[in-house]
């Protein structure tokens, strides 16, 4: 964490009492903050709740051993929900990106085309949900597809953002040196979309993840969504805590994975921070 | 209008007439399952029919007052949770990160929950449709109260401003556009997450309908409710943009 390294490096900071700069540094209080919440529920899930809509964190612990990952079933339901989110967003990258430079290719493609995707993007894609699943049955191959219609538009967008806020300084300095218009494209324009579609491939992330868990938990005749339905009507709380927590880990592992891609391929000194405070969803 | 906007007006209509065109021919050859897609002749009557109904009229109000209640959950939390994480740059470090974290999950893992602790009725979905707009509506707060220039507050102050009058002429038109936007996309987040809670476990409203007719396989009023809301967020979402817009120009 760069944030600690800071804090425990700096010499002023070394004569000061350790617990002064413990509670100067974000991310020791971050942990702190997120381990009174766990003591709070650990607490209050213990002694107050009732068993029948809370558990404590011990106790959904527990269950994830006893009950989620001891059940072959709901082993190999979380393994296809992993497959139907990594082909929903390798579909969704290849076409987004395919799709966002077509549109945004020309002047004239993006005043034409990007209104109607940024008109697409905003319509709610739920109201498809039932649809979707009656096209495409209650398999993996309906929650696939919902994934992908989830994460492509932001794909297409950030891409289509990307090659239209090229700098007209850089063009023409590109065109006065007498580079060609495949030089432009390939020295200038592809360059400089880089950040913006990773800020795309992000968003495309969270959304693929939405779509097909929504998916997931609408079709509640298979697959996750039946599990986490058995466990609600059984008043049966801490299997459902685990099983939600298992595909939060899993969420998050997503995640992950495109912001570390992010850092190792996005060139020059600018990493992607962990967070994104402006660039929030939408 | 100049040639250029002319014409990319021209391919806009021609992109519609296509797509129009495409769906009458698709169902008027048989091409395509009438379960799927139904002809638009028949949406249209369904659409008409449906209107004049009063369980339509009953189940937009559902829909429409959950949101509202969502929304201004989402809302009075949510800038008040970010204005006050905002004032002090230690609690921004510390607790943004999380926020932000955790709206990369997507919140509907958690629906669940909402269902185990509110029931099958409209309090699960209000809850739901608040906890996912909290997030962009906080974390805009936070984006923009925290990122001010710190010159205009010290201008501020030292041409003498109370702290009132810092809040009134500095601090709010400063913040105004960055926070619109959060509460534009929590809103839209809030419809669509209060549309999709709805079609997954509910006994009313809109998204409850939807999936009623799909699962009854009446296409027609499938595809009526469908057009019915995807032409209110379109009217919605143009309201918003041109809203945002003038805020952004004063």
């Amino acid at each position: 964490m760069a944030s600690l390294s800071s804090a425990t490096s700096t010499p002023a900071a070394s004569s000061t009492p350790i617990w002064s700069r413990l509670a100067r540094s974000p991310f020791w209080l971050r942990i702190a903050l997120i381990a009174a919440i766990l003591l709070l529920l650990e607490y209050y899930g213990r002694f107050h709740a009732d068993p029948a809509f809370m558990r404590p964190p011990s106790a959904v612990v527990e269950a994830f051993f006893t009950s989620v990952i001891s059940e072959p079933k709901i082993v190999s339901a979380l393994w296809l929900c992993i497959t139907e989110i990594s082909i929903a967003y390798g579909m969704s990258v290849v076409f987004g990106v395919a799709i966002g430079l077509i549109v945004g290719a020309t002047k004239f493609s993006r005043a034409a085309l990007f209104p109607i995707i940024l008109l697409l993007f905003a319509i709610p894609q739920v109201s498809f949900m039932p649809l979707v699943i009656l096209i495409f049955g209650l398999g993996p191959a309906a929650k696939i597809a919902f994934g992908f219609s989830h994460g492509i538009f932001p794909i297409i967008v950030n891409v289509v953002a990307g090659m239209r806020d090229v700098k007209e300084l850089h063009l023409r300095g590109a065109r006065s040196m007498g580079a060609s218009k495949a030089d432009i494209i390939r020295h200038v324009i592809l360059p400089n979309m880089v950040p913006s579609l990773f800020t795309g491939l992000r968003l495309g992330m969270t959304l693929t993840l939405l779509g097909v868990i929504l998916a997931e938990l609408y079709v509640s005749t298979g697959g996750v969504g039946y599990y986490t339905r058995v466990f609600a009507e059984n008043y049966n709380p801490a299997p459902l805590f685990a099983l939600i927590t298992s595909l939060a880990v899993i969420a998050i592992f997503f995640n992950e994975i495109v912001r570390i891609a992010e850092n190792t391929l996005t060139p020059g000194k600018r990493r992607a921070p962990r967070i994104q405070s402006k660039s929030v969803q939408k | 209008m100049d040639r250029s906007s002319l014409s990319s007006r021209s391919v806009q209509w021609a992109f519609l007439a296509l797509a129009a065109g495409a769906w009458y021919l698709a169902t008027a050859t048989g091409s395509v399952s009438r379960l799927f897609l139904p002809p638009p002749r028949e949406v249209f009557t369904a659409l008409v029919a449906l209107v004049q109904t009063n369980a339509f009229w009953s189940a937009v109000l559902v829909t429409a007052s959950t949101v509202a209640k969502a929304y201004v959950l989402a809302l009075i939390i949510g800038i008040l949770a970010g204005y006050l994480v905002s004032r002090s740059k230690l609690a921004v470090a510390t607790i943004e990160p999380v926020i932000s974290g955790l709206f990369t999950i997507p919140i509907t893992l958690f629906f669940p929950m909402f269902i185990l602790f509110f029931g099958v009725g409209t309090g699960s979905k209000v809850a739901y449709g608040a906890t996912y707009a909290f997030f962009p509506i906080a974390l805009n707060t936070i984006a923009a109260f925290a990122n001010m220039e710190q010159r205009y507050l010290l201008a501020a102050q030292s041409m003498g401003g109370n702290r009132w009058q810092i809040f009134r002429y500095v601090l709010m038109p400063g913040a105004l556009p960055v926070l619109f936007t959060g509460l534009r996309i929590g809103f839209f987040i809030c419809l669509a997450s209060v549309l999709g809670g709805e079609t997954i476990s509910s006994v009313a409203g809109v998204g409850r309908n939807i999936a009623l007719t799909a699962e009854l396989m009446e296409p027609g009023r499938m595809f009526a409710w469908i057009s019915f809301v995807v032409c209110m967020s379109v009217v919605l979402n143009l309201l918003a943009f041109s809203f945002e817009n003038r805020i952004r120009a004063r």
